[in-house]
């Protein structure tokens, strides 16, 4: 009955250190749970993939290293994806301190496929304004943007020859731990009918169920399960995949938690009773 | 008086000619529209710089009254480095810029997010408690979404995943979509509270 007693007030700090191992642990030694694929992160793919070449998609990358195991996979499985199926892209990034972050995908991802900066993808950095910067899109992006991230003139880029608003973008994605892909839902689709889709932090996903089902959103990744089931939709795994087990676990643990909570609850209330 | 009528004449002439443009499909209203565009983007600029003097107003006088020192120090010093490095070396992938991103910045908010991990744990132990009917639905849902939503799901059973869809997918999509139009009702509400000059909060003390 003390045993039973005492799971009712385990101290944190025990919990802190089983949670640490269990974390760890498939960290060192992957388990390699089967990752399967969910109808979200299912429309997204077949949306990228079913895309003709040299069709553009904008990657804005809106997040910052607080989120970086969940997002930056995304980030650059869509990158990777888009450049298997020959697609132009053009980054960008609506978060102060997630420029570092998306140039880090504008430039390695690129280079595994021989892409030419200017020609295949541009990375235009970040804009203050979102409201400004997403319905400045629609109007015409050179002037939203005169320069890129590198200070090249966009006038004088390739890309924008043929590349001037939403009307000539199939898709926009965008990845980021807030509500960001709301405000692209609101001003892109809304005003310009603009395809979107999102990869958002786990937390963060049941919010945009509702765009989901509505069609406003073409797909959508949710934290780390759906960054991996892209890289596997893909045939790259890196990131996620190899995250994704320690993710299993705590979820696991907790729930243990949980339940060893209430058992302790309910035998401190029979007694007090 | 003036520094209060002079930004309420602006919001209502800059919000009612931009409601209407909507509706006028001709060159000037797009062109109108664009240059309003260009220059939101560099009002906008001006709130970063507002935002580092602000940050750094804070902090010096925080040292001044002998509060936090340390901390202060630790981030005016970060501030003007980082600002200086960048501006000297340039900001493209491999400059020092990019390693201090890369190799401080990057570990240090990732850590401190996945803190949160641990204290989600402890809390979720300490206040997830089966006290009513309510309750006990709540966690039955939180447990059938947490295990879902992991490749463990699949392994128990093909249907808990399909079922912590179904959670998401309906009684989580009528809750949100209520929100939803509540806050889309009260956007609009808010805004033509501004537009008129009834809602002033914006304008400050």
């Amino acid at each position: 009955m003390k045993f039973l007693e005492y799971l009712a007030k385990i101290d944190r700090r025990i919990i802190y250190l089983i949670l640490a191992i269990f974390i760890i642990i498939p960290l060192i030694k992957p388990l390699n749970l089967p990752i399967g694929s969910s109808h979200p992160v299912k429309s997204l793919f077949d949306f990228i993939e079913k895309q003709p070449e040299g069709a553009v998609i904008v990657l804005s990358m809106d997040y910052d290293a607080s989120v970086y195991p969940e997002c930056h996979p995304m980030s650059r499985a869509i990158a990777r994806h888009a450049f298997l199926k020959n697609l132009r892209l053009i980054g960008l990034t609506l978060n102060p301190a997630g420029t570092g972050l998306a140039l880090e995908v504008m430039t390695e991802i690129p280079k595994e496929y021989n892409k030419k900066y200017g020609k295949d993808y541009v990375f235009l950095g970040f804009r203050p304004d979102i409201t400004a910067t997403i319905l400045g899109f629609g109007e015409d992006i050179r002037k939203i943007f005169p320069y890129d991230y590198f200070g090249n003139k966009t006038d004088t880029l390739p890309i924008f020859k043929d590349v001037k608003n939403y009307d000539q973008i199939a898709l926009v994605v965008s990845i980021s731990g807030s509500a960001l892909p709301v405000s692209w839902i609101y001003l892109a689709r809304g005003r310009y009918g603009q395809d979107i889709a999102a990869g958002v932090t786990a937390v963060m996903a049941a919010d945009y169920y509702p765009y989901l089902r509505t069609g406003q959103f073409v797909g959508l990744l949710g934290g780390m399960k759906g960054a991996a089931e892209y890289e596997k939709l893909i045939e790259r795994r890196e990131l996620a995949t190899s995250g994704i087990d320690a993710v299993s676990i705590s979820h696991i643990l907790i729930i243990l938690f949980v339940i060893i909570g209430n058992i302790g609850y309910i035998v401190l209330l029979k007694r007090r009773k | 008086m003036l520094q209060k009528k002079i930004p309420m004449f602006i919001c209502f002439l800059m919000g009612f000619l931009l409601f209407f443009q909507f509706y006028i499909p001709t060159s000037w209203s797009q062109n109108f529209y664009s240059t309003i565009l260009r220059w939101i983007l560099g009002i906008s600029s001006f709130a970063i710089v507002l935002a580092v003097a602000s940050l750094v107003r804070h902090h010096t006088r925080k040292i001044k009254e002998r509060k936090d020192i340390p901390y202060s120090i630790t981030l005016l010093v970060s501030l003007v480095a980082t600002a200086l490095i960048g501006f000297i070396g340039g900001i493209k992938s491999g400059t020092l810029f990019d390693k201090i991103f890369n190799y401080i910045q990057i570990p240090l908010q990732s850590s401190m997010f996945a803190i949160l991990a641990f204290y989600m744990a402890s809390a979720a132990y300490r206040a997830f408690r089966a006290r009513n009917i309510e309750a006990t639905l709540l966690l039955l849902a939180a447990f059938i979404v947490m295990i879902g939503v992991i490749p463990i799901g699949d392994l128990i059973h093909p249907y808990v995943p399909s079922f912590a869809q179904w959670i998401l997918d309906v009684p989580n999509l009528a809750a949100k979509r209520g929100i939803a139009i509540g806050v889309g009702l009260g956007i609009i509400a808010t805004s033509i509270k501004i537009i008129l000059g009834i809602e002033r909060n914006w304008l400050g003390r």
